[in-house]
């Protein structure tokens, strides 16, 4: 299982990638996509959508079970992974970089700093 | 302390995910529950079943207690047969579901019971147990493989003198494996695929080296050990009821589509009195099997299902996406006026609530 050092993390599995420009990539992690096996779709809430903290942006159905995607800051949703919709699988086989599920544009950049670091949530999941 | 299965290791070796269930850890996967299913409806796999309780019943009682204590009738079972039945409750409430073994010295008989009701069917057994039969839990020293699909009785007849096509549904043999030593080939299983469940003893047996002999017979075919999950999405495919989801104490086996193994007309058995009497009043709820007409409504335990008029009218006991037909499908408790073939139900899944029919099982042809 692979934390990358560079991205941001929530407790709920979700990794957030900083682009510097204001905007920011959200999607789930490794040991989240191991836990869930293999998912057969992925529902994402559309681009324009506002969210605060915590709120839904989306479920994952796997066969075995269902998980709620939360937001890991305030936003708004500009883009989604459209490969998802035909190949949600991605997400299985490479949730850090073809598997991304949303980019959003931050609402308040300081959020970034409550997030968890690679080390820390590495600790949560061990 | 979860307990563990005699291939716990092998489990480890072969890269399972391990989760706790029934109070043992078992595999819930190894390369995915979509491989693994495949592998059993195209090829054949293999579960580690171990976590199964079984009860070594003996003596002039035997049969007795036996017909007591389950519905079905047990009498009509000659030695090397096997019996699907459940067992109930005074108020025709569902204590477990099992198989019922006749073995080949008399006034032999082993039941196979759900892992999770082990201590709890063991405790029903004794109480009822007024014909002084000898109850034994062998559970600890049995292994069990489940071998399921297409492929199975080849891959398993390299390794026995046996004839495994001689062997009927629902029938056993007992029979030496690889030269490791005798277990017994029954042919049974939980997929609706052909296949045997193989039972040894752990001790005498070697599991590994059994483990090891029938994934060695199966290479050329693509066998796959396969767990826990895909275990239920083939189960539920044929519509077969999972306990403590489609049937518990607070159903009864008419209800549960269970009818064709309560006989009503043999003798005297626990539960008996009020299931008659509810046949008699009528069954006005009943498990049925349902399709999602939409392909991504996937349908989980405990969803409330709703009639057109927007009434709720039951709740999902199982249901799961089917890898076989790539749609949802699932099983639930319904009144009576929806139980029909074809009948329009709504499953509520989160916010909406996703159209599907009324489908009696099985879902697919095998």
């Amino acid at each position: 299982m692979s934390t990358p050092a560079d991205l941001k993390y929530t407790k709920e599995h979700e990794w957030l990638k900083d682009n510097g420009d204001g905007t920011a990539t959200i999607g789930i992690t490794d040991f989240a996509q191991g836990e869930l096996g293999d998912i057969v779709f992925v529902e994402l809430e559309e681009a324009g959508f506002e969210f605060s903290q915590d709120d839904t942006f989306g479920t994952v159905e796997a066969v075995k079970t269902v998980s709620e995607l939360f937001a890991p800051v305030d936003g708004e949703i500009i883009e989604i992974n459209e490969a998802l919709e035909d190949n949600p699988e991605l997400v299985n086989d490479d949730p850090f970089g073809d598997g991304w599920m949303i980019k959003i544009k931050l609402s308040d950049p300081t959020q970034l700093e409550e997030l968890l670091s690679a080390e820390e949530y590495e600790d949560i999941t061990s | 302390m979860l307990k563990t299965t005699p291939f716990h290791s092998v489990h480890e070796k072969a890269g399972a995910k391990l989760v706790e269930f029934a109070g043992y850890e078992m595999p819930v996967q190894y390369k995915g529950i979509k491989v693994e299913h495949a592998a059993v409806r195209e090829a054949v796999g293999v579960f580690d079943v171990s976590h199964m309780g079984e009860f070594f019943i003996s003596g002039p009682g035997a049969l007795d207690l036996i017909q007591k204590v389950t519905v079905n009738d047990a009498s009509k079972l000659v030695p090397g047969k096997a019996q699907y039945s459940c067992m109930c409750y005074e108020d025709g409430g569902i204590v477990d579901d099992l198989i019922v073994y006749k073995l080949f010295d008399e006034d032999q008989y082993i039941l196979v019971v759900n892992a999770s009701n082990i201590e709890k069917d063991l405790e029903w057994i004794k109480s009822n147990n007024t014909f002084d039969a000898e109850v034994h839990d062998n559970s600890p020293d049995t292994a069990l493989l489940a071998v399921q699909g297409p492929k199975s009785v080849e891959t398993l007849q390299k390794l026995t003198d046996l004839d495994l096509s001689d062997i009927a549904f629902y029938s056993f043999k007992m029979g030496d494996l690889a030269g490791l030593g005798q277990v017994v080939f029954s042919a049974t299983g939980y997929t609706g695929e052909k296949g045997f469940e193989i039972y040894f003893d752990k001790n005498t047996v070697d599991p590994e080296a059994v483990w090891n002999a029938i994934f060695e017979a199966g290479e050329e075919f693509g066998i796959e050990p396969c767990g826990l999950g895909a275990r239920d999405t083939l189960r539920l495919e044929m519509g077969y009821a999972l306990y403590g989801n489609d049937i518990t104490s607070e159903t009864h086996p008419l209800e549960a589509r269970l009818g064709w193994i309560t006989k009503l007309d043999k003798g005297d058995f626990i539960g008996k009195e009020v299931l008659l009497k509810k046949k008699e009043e009528g069954i006005n709820r009943q498990l049925v099997g349902f399709v999602m007409e939409d392909e991504r409504s996937i349908p989980r335990h405990g969803y409330e299902i709703i009639d057109n008029e927007g009434n709720v009218i039951g709740e999902v006991t199982s249901g799961t996406m089917s890898i076989t037909l790539g749609k949802g499908l699932g099983m639930g408790y319904v009144e009576k006026a929806s139980t029909t073939d074809g009948t329009q139900i709504h499953i509520a899944i989160r916010k909406k609530a996703a159209g599907a029919l009324v489908q009696k099982p099985p879902f697919i042809k095998t």
